[in-house]
């Protein structure tokens, strides 16, 4: 299967088989009005199966974000068709705004505009923390 | 600009300087009297308290500076809807110090981020409050004269009671301690605190619902009151809150030089006739609060004496 090459944009590489749609949708692409391709189980040296998606437009993505929901991916960037820069994205030491504390006596339950800031205590076993009240997150 | 929002913050060497400064205050008070003259505390209490309150208000006075309060959150703008945030700035424009007990975890560090002054976490729920610990690292102190080679037994409510959680933290980066938790099954330390402070630092720990079991081992007996208000379910309170009340027959085969402690308010599980025991040692406790206290607003304040 062909996929063309995209002449200014980003691809999102060596996504764990599965996630593509996560993906997509974490990083609001539906929003989007240029193409994008989802690229699901392509065969892989090193991951056996992966998804992959390209977005024809040169745009910010979340790495927190990325980084948090699938440690390993790499971000590319095209420009006029060539490669100029490619990113391995791992766990984030913080992420805002991606999950959000369940803990009824945190402060957030009470003050809505407070940003939800999670930080990372435990890299090995994926273990985030709230910065207000230290309640673990709910690991997806 | 410091605060103090959570015990993890300060090192060993700062938690030594604050001991070292609280003793300087105990020995030479007068030197102290007029150390913070000119300054304004300001202590923000939503959610009852008396001693807290008062031991910080007492601790200022004590510096010669002056103190504006809040206590309790009917009677401030925080039942108008206004933010911890806002708040926080609000007050900064009035003080110098902000001393903040709020019933929400994690209010004191919201309020340390927006406020342009330092802000002493004096309670969070049942989260964090780190100058109850400097407290009780005090009394240890002057009690037994060192802080490391001790057994210490934490009895009670173990899951809510922020002080516990605040001083095994403080207590797991010394050497030669040992906890041993007395609780119920529905009150022991959460997981978290087991596994990221107490085996993280390979701090030897036994866990029992026997009391009488083991007080005979113990330096440090750290009583702790069933708090009404962490439950959700009266029910549950109910039923646990006359778990574990100590008796003067419970101190039978404990040693002479045990020390007993307790953040207070006590309720009835510590029984009236300890209190003269010399062991008790929850009221001498309350005055090293106050001090540590003076020691602390020294510090955030930057006032060298």
């Amino acid at each position: 299967m062909n996929i063309d090459s995209i002449k200014n944009g980003i691809v999102i590489d060596h996504i764990t088989a599965g996630k593509g749609m996560m993906i997509y949708r974490l990083l609001g692409l539906e929003k989007l009005d240029c193409s994008i391709a989802i690229i699901k189980n392509v065969n892989s040296r090193k991951l056996g199966k992966k998804d992959i998606i390209k977005v024809d437009s040169d745009i910010d993505i979340d790495i927190d974000a990325l980084g948090y929901i699938d440690p390993g991916v790499t971000v590319n960037t095209i420009k006029d068709g060539v490669l100029v820069d490619k990113r391995n994205i791992s766990l984030p030491e913080t992420i805002t705004n991606v999950i959000f504390c369940k803990n009824p006596r945190c402060i957030t339950t009470t003050e809505q505009e407070l940003p939800h800031t999670f930080v990372l205590t435990d890299k090995e076993n994926k273990v985030y923390r709230c910065i207000y009240c230290e309640t673990k997150a709910e690991t997806k | 600009m410091r605060s103090l929002i959570d015990i993890k913050e300060l090192s060993t060497e700062e938690i030594n300087e604050l001991i070292a400064v609280a003793t300087d205050i105990i020995e030479n008070p007068k030197k102290y009297s007029e150390a913070c003259y000119g300054k304004i505390l300001a202590t923000l209490f939503f959610e009852p308290s008396t001693r807290t309150r008062l031991s910080f208000e007492s601790a200022m006075c004590s510096l010669g500076g002056k103190v504006i309060s809040v206590s309790s959150a009917d009677s401030c703008s925080a039942s108008k809807g206004e933010s911890v945030a806002d708040t926080a700035k609000v007050v900064s424009c009035y003080s110098d110090i902000i001393a903040m007990r709020h019933p929400k975890e994690g209010a004191p560090l919201v309020a340390s981020m927006n406020a342009s002054v330092p802000v002493i976490n004096a309670g969070d729920g049942g989260h964090n409050h780190p100058t109850q610990t400097l407290a009780d690292l005090l009394t240890i102190h002057r009690e037994l004269g060192r802080l490391d080679n001790l057994t210490i037994g934490f009895c009670g409510d173990l899951k809510f009671g922020r002080t516990v959680h605040s001083l095994i933290t403080a207590m797991s980066r010394y050497t030669g301690i040992k906890f041993v938790l007395i609780s119920p099954e529905e009150l022991k330390v959460p997981s978290y605190i087991k596994r990221d402070v107490i085996k993280k630092n390979n701090i030897e720990y036994v866990q029992t619902t026997d009391f009488e079991a083991v007080i005979p081992e113990l330096d440090i007996l750290y009583m702790t009151r069933v708090q009404k208000e962490r439950f959700f379910n009266e029910e549950d309170y109910l039923r646990l809150k006359d778990r574990y009340i100590l008796t003067p027959d419970k101190l039978e085969f404990a040693k002479p030089e045990l020390k007993i402690l307790h953040p207070l308010p006590r309720v009835n599980e510590i029984a009236v006739a300890i209190d003269d025991d010399p062991r008790a040692c929850y009221f001498k406790q309350v005055y090293y609060g106050r001090i540590m206290r003076m020691s602390l607003i020294l510090k955030l304040l930057e006032v060298n004496v």
